[in-house]
């Protein structure tokens, strides 16, 4: 009855909505939050003429070519390139274009200067993978056309500025000479290639910049033999290193003609260990020599020597020169001092003069200085001011003029790795929110405002102040939890090691950690972050303890490195404490126990599958040790096919162990004929989510029991030429399998084979079904395929009487090992769209309706009905049927423009959205990242269980006092009429 | 008298006569006057009010049965609109079905209340009780036979099982693909 008159609410529902999730314009912004970054700056020019609006044009290491203002920091605009389109270097030209060389070489584009529309692009094919640079001399002009110059794939290309025509093109692959640096020759055509062949013979060409033609060709040798790292300086000299990185070797190659110099690096700097390194600068007459934790400037005479200007630390940043005046170059520095940051900008000529020593305060959250960018400008009273762009290592970008940081952007979260929600404090005495709290008659006024607008009495004026108020409304971004759940922390841990929380009402960064155990120590080189765990969330004690967080992270990249934990406080962003180097991470489980701290248990698998228990407490052990035999785990090797379960054994018995430390035991294997099948995806239930019933009530009262397990896993293979992109198998070639696999006991529940298609696939796991999305090449359009699976087992408890009583086994835990009866029911449909991300939206209590959450290829999250992936669609469903909500089957998958979650914005480079539940049944939290960050709120069958936002609590209160003083006038006005007559 | 008589016979529980009825002259101080002969006029008095009577129960008992039948029209009316409401599920098909079920069941709360006035010893009231009482309980069968037909009863597996969880796992698994 009570699933009766709930369908009944439901249909009441949804025949008054539409089934998209479609959005006003005045609510644009009023539960959604849209940020825009670009990510760690690698190159910067700047562009900073008299008239006109000051900009910095900047490429990133996420691809993104941007223009800044150089005021405020806002983006003017901003292009995002593909995944594999990394940016190689960036120019400007002809004072309007911004000329951009990216995938190694392989494009170059130009892009108008003020509003960033592409002008042209030529593709340059090479013939091998080299080195690339861009090149854009000032001078060297063709019938009034500025050339661009640009090397890659072993071949130099002169193209036109204006079209991007190709004029010439010089190919030094088929000499086999490996170019290490292009030079102009200042003040002349000539255009110096320099590079090796083989480890010991140098090479250099002059190249005629006008048609391309060798002038002059000239080898050298040097026995001792280079390395690749090389540099120049002052345009007329190489600098490189040895095979041994030991010997510096200058390379003099002035008017064509080469003279080898070598100096053992120990005379230039003393005593060093360790690598050595040119870093790649131009400094004018100076380069830059990384050893031994310090960077030595040298400097190099006009006679040729070389002289050592100063040595400073390694955590300093040193800026390319920049000529500032007739023939002066200006050098910016940037060192550490306890929490300050001195910035001293030196002239590169003469190193000894400082024109600007300046300390800036940066907090001490950004870590190191990583890179530098200056730029010159005229101070009113004629002299020289310098203003520097500093790229910090958590990626954010500051802007220092004067001694002031002038604005700041928070470029780390471009980068975002991984996120985990928690909630806000509790709301309690004493602890005052009234920052934020309005008082009685801002409250009043606004509630009359919204009446006007309501009664539409309102005026333009007024409507904007509406608009304004809603936008702002402090509801939203209280720093308590409220009685919805729509308010909590985002802790999001990015790529620069650092972990943001960020408000899920306004998306304002509430606290942020550079993480101090994943920074760079000599223990570990390169510390990567890898994920960000929930670890303690207090229920019992929320007035007083605060939820924590744990981040996993790892000493190098390799699989086998050290792994890093970290325990992070979600309230007060600092690290409480911290563990590591420890053994290897591939893989993090969390149990679904916890300890009477509430820290839940987590299994950290290590190389070697054993188990490491978290927390490392006698308790948690205790705990563990009980449960032990029911705990499973599995790992998919892609790399050979085949995936393995193991089961814990024992203690482990190696030299180094501890109590904490369990031995695994194989279970099963699957594995997948190497031949024809290779995994390409995987899907696995979310753990978190919660399913309502186990109960599938069809049309006539008919009734299914789905099978739910969070012990399954979706994988999907797929014949290896079909495993690339499209295009690289036929339809003959390509099959795709897809199977679903019990992790407890290996056992293949289900399998499928699509002949003629092929990946990419994204899959989405939840409840008892799996929805998957692969490329059909006899199609040749994308399909999208729903397998939901039923339990057999079940299905015999139908006696109502049996069920009153309570006598039926559906309570019964359930064992892997029971082999329960599956049946599955798949349908495919076409889908428009190719996908970066699928997820689903979870609710609190999982009654809620389903709806997918699509990334799609244009950077926007699509919501789709789940009820448009059901198996039971047909051409003609029964009345009792359409009754319950089945869709008539089409053959494609609609995509309503009104259900785009993002309405007219676009997440730059998404790579994932996430779903958090609300403490409101109706309602799910969506985050969705990429270079760009988006939150909403989403409702898949609308707000059943509250009132709008925008409802009138004061046309509510406005009615029910007309009608009370109604009665009470029509009481009054009866009592005298009686009286009268009375008195007659 | 008559006319108390009459009044006493409409539903007064008690009266106080006024006037003398006592039967047996002895008891009277004053005697009858000449010509009058107590006896005849006694006997004619009852023999008209038994009259009375009789015609008031053969009144009430026909009332009483009319009563007793009338939810037999009510029931044709409701089957007519219940036929009329469909068995779809919507605000004036449940609006009629919860009508259906909700008057029989008042009416037979008040069974008493409603054959109180044609309460009579003369009276038998049994019958027409019954059948009243019948063709409500025909009309609550009839409104639950609607509620059913709505699908509104719990009488199918689905309304018992649709609001149970799925049962707990014995076993626990995690993993995937190793970080990289």
């Amino acid at each position: 009855m009570a699933a009766r008159v709930l369908s009944f609410y439901l249909l009441l529902f949804l025949s008054i909505a539409q089934l998209g999730v479609s959005l006003y314009e005045d609510q644009v912004g009023l539960m959604d939050w849209h940020q825009r970054y670009i990510g760690k700056v690698k190159h910067a020019v700047f562009h900073t003429q008299r008239s006109g609006r000051k900009r910095v044009m900047v490429s990133t290491e996420q691809n993104v070519i941007a223009s800044l203002d150089l005021r405020h920091g806002d983006i003017f605009w901003r292009r995002v390139l593909g995944a594999n389109d990394s940016v190689d270097g960036i120019e400007l030209a002809l004072g309007k274009y911004v000329i951009s060389l990216s995938s190694a070489g392989g494009t170059l584009r130009a892009w108008n200067l003020p509003d960033g529309q592409m002008v042209w692009e030529t593709s340059l094919q090479g013939s091998k993978p080299s080195k690339a640079f861009l090149l854009v001399p000032t001078n060297l002009k063709v019938d009034k056309d500025n050339l661009v110059l640009a090397f890659g794939g072993g071949c130099l290309v002169a193209v036109s500025s204006i079209d991007g025509e190709m004029l010439w093109k010089k190919d030094f692959a088929a000499e086999s000479l490996e170019v290490q640096q292009v030079v102009q020759s200042p003040g002349s055509d000539v255009i110096y290639v320099l590079g090796f062949v083989g480890s010991t013979q140098f090479d250099i060409y002059q190249i005629n910049g006008k048609n391309g033609e060798v002038i002059h060709h000239e080898t050298s040798n040097y026995a001792g033999g280079f390395s690749r790292n090389t540099l120049i300086v002052s345009d007329d000299m190489l600098v490189a290193l040895d095979v041994t990185g030991s010997i510096l070797i200058t390379v003099n190659f002035q008017g064509g003609k080469v003279r080898i110099d070598v100096k053992p690096i120990s005379d230039l700097v003393g005593y060093y260990s360790g690598q050595v390194e040119l870093l790649a600068l131009r400094l004018g007459r100076m380069f830059a020599l990384k050893a031994h934790q310090h960077i030595a400037l040298i400097s190099v005479t006009n006679e040729g020597k070389l002289e050592v200007a100063e040595k400073v630390n390694s955590a300093a940043a040193i800026s390319d020169a920049l000529p500032f005046s007739e023939g002066q170059l200006a050098v910016a520095r940037v060192h550490h001092e306890d929490n300050k940051v001195q910035l001293t900008v030196k002239l590169g000529n003469d190193w000894s003069t400082n024109l600007l020593d300046e300390t800036v305060k940066i907090d001490g959250q950004r870590g190191l200085v990583q890179k530098v960018f200056i730029n010159n400008y005229i101070r009113t009273d004629r002299s020289h001011g310098f203003r520097a762009l500093v790229v910090m290592e958590d990626h954010s970008l500051l802007l220092v003029q004067q001694g002031e940081i002038v604005w700041t952007r928070e470029d780390g979260l471009a980068s975002v790795l991984d996120v985990t929600t928690t909630e806000l404090p509790v709301e309690k005495d004493g602890v005052s929110v009234s920052k934020v709290e309005q008082n009685l008659f801002d409250w009043l006024k606004g509630h009359v405002l919204k009446l006007k607008g309501t009664l539409m009495l309102a005026t333009p004026d007024d409507m904007v102040a509406i608009q304004a108020m809603r936008l702002k409304s402090s509801e939203k971004s209280k720093m308590t939890r409220d009685h919805n759940g729509f308010r909590k922390l985002l802790i999001v841990l990015t790529q620069a090691r650092k972990l943001y929380a960020l408000h899920t009402g306004d998306g304002r960064i509430i606290w942020s950690l550079l993480i101090g155990s994943l920074r760079k120590s000599d223990a570990c080189g390169h510390p990567v972050g890898l994920r960000v765990y929930p670890w303690q969330v207090p229920h019992h004690h929320a007035m007083d303890e605060n939820p924590s967080v744990l981040v996993v992270g790892r000493c190098q990249l390799s699989q086998d490195a050290p792994g890093i934990l970290s325990f992070v406080d979600a309230y007060t962003g600092s690290e409480i404490e911290s563990s590591g180097p420890v053994h290897d991470v591939l893989q993090v489980i969390p149990l679904p126990f916890t300890d009477s701290t509430e820290q839940r248990l987590h299994l950290l698998i290590d190389t070697k599958q054993r188990g490491h228990l978290y927390p490392r407490s006698r308790e948690a052990l205790g705990i563990f040790q009980q449960k032990s035999s029911n705990i499973y785990w599995y790992s998919i090797e892609t790399g050979n096919g085949i995936i393995r379960g193991y089961a814990i054994k024992g203690s482990c018995i190696h030299e180094d162990s501890d109590d904490f430390c369990f031995e695994p035991r194989d279970l099963w294997s699957v594995v997948f004929p190497g031949e024809s099948e290779k995994i390409i995806s995987t899907a696995t239930p979310k753990l978190n989510e919660v399913v309502h019933t186990q109960a599938k009530v069809m049309a006539e009262q008919d009734l299914m029991y789905k099978y739910i397990s969070k012990n399954l896993l979706f994988v999907a293979t797929a014949s290896p030429k079909a495993s690339h992109g499209i295009g690289s198998a036929t339809p003959e070639e390509a099959s795709l399998v897809v199977y679903l696999i019990d992790t407890v006991t290996g056992r293949v529940f289900y399998r499928m084979t699509h002949q003629g298609c092929q990946a990419p696939v994204h899959a989405v796991f939840s409840e008892n079904w799996v929805i998957y999305h692969y490329f059909n090449l006899r199609a040749h359009r994308y399909e999208m395929s729903v397998i939901e699976i039923y339990d057999q087992s079940r299905a015999d408890n139908k006696d109502v009487l049996k069920l009153v009583v309570g006598k039926h086994n559906l309570t019964v835990p359930t064992s892997s090992y029971s082999r329960p009866e599956i049946v599955a029911k798949s349908q495919s449909y076409f889908f428009t769209h190719s996908v970066k991300a699928i997820t689903v939206t979870l609710t609190a209590k999982g009654i809620t309706s389903k709806q997918l959450l699509i990334g799609t290829i244009g950077d926007q999250v699509l919501a789709l009905d789940k009820r448009y992936l059901d198996p039971r669609r047909s051409l003609n469903p029964s009345q009792a049927e359409k009754e319950e909500g089945v869709i008539p089957l089409t053959d494609s998958l609609p995509v309503i423009p009104q259900s785009y979650l993002t309405h007219a914005l676009k997440v730059e480079g998404l790579r994932d959205v996430i779903t958090v539940p609300a403490k409101l049944e109706s309602t799910t939290l969506v985050f969705a990242y990429g270079v760009d960050l988006f939150f909403t709120r989403l409702a898949p069958s609308r707000t059943y269980d509250s009132l709008t936002e925008d409802f009138s609590y004061a046309l509510l209160l406005l009615t029910i006092v007309a009608l009370v003083a109604a009665i009470v006038v029509t009481w009054i006005w009866s009592e005298r009429k009686e009286l009268q007559e009375k008195w007659r | 008298m008559e006319k108390g008589k009459g009044v006493i016979g409409f539903g007064r529980r008690w009266a106080v006569e006024f006037t003398d009825s006592s039967a047996s002259p002895s008891s009277r101080d004053i005697s009858d006057p000449p010509g009058f002969i107590r006896a005849s006029q006694d006997q004619d008095d009852s023999s008209i009010s038994r009259q009375k009577k009789d015609a008031e129960a053969n009144w009430k008992s026909q009332k009483a049965w009319e009563v007793a039948q009338a939810p037999f029209k009510n029931l044709m009316m409701m089957g007519f609109m219940m036929w009329m409401a469909g068995s779809t599920v919507h605000l004036f098909s449940i609006g009629i079905t919860f009508s259906a079920v909700w008057q029989p069941i008042s009416a037979l709360q008040g069974v008493g209340k409603v054959f109180e006035p044609y309460k009579d010893s003369k009276v038998d009231l049994l019958g027409p009780k019954l059948l009243f009482i019948a063709l409500n309980l025909g009309g609550l069968a009839l409104g639950v036979w609607k509620l059913n037909t709505l699908g509104l009863l719990p009488t199918h597996a689905s309304d018992w099982v649709s609001s149970l969880s799925p049962p707990q796992e014995v076993e626990y698994s995690g993993g995937g693909i190793p970080f990289h």
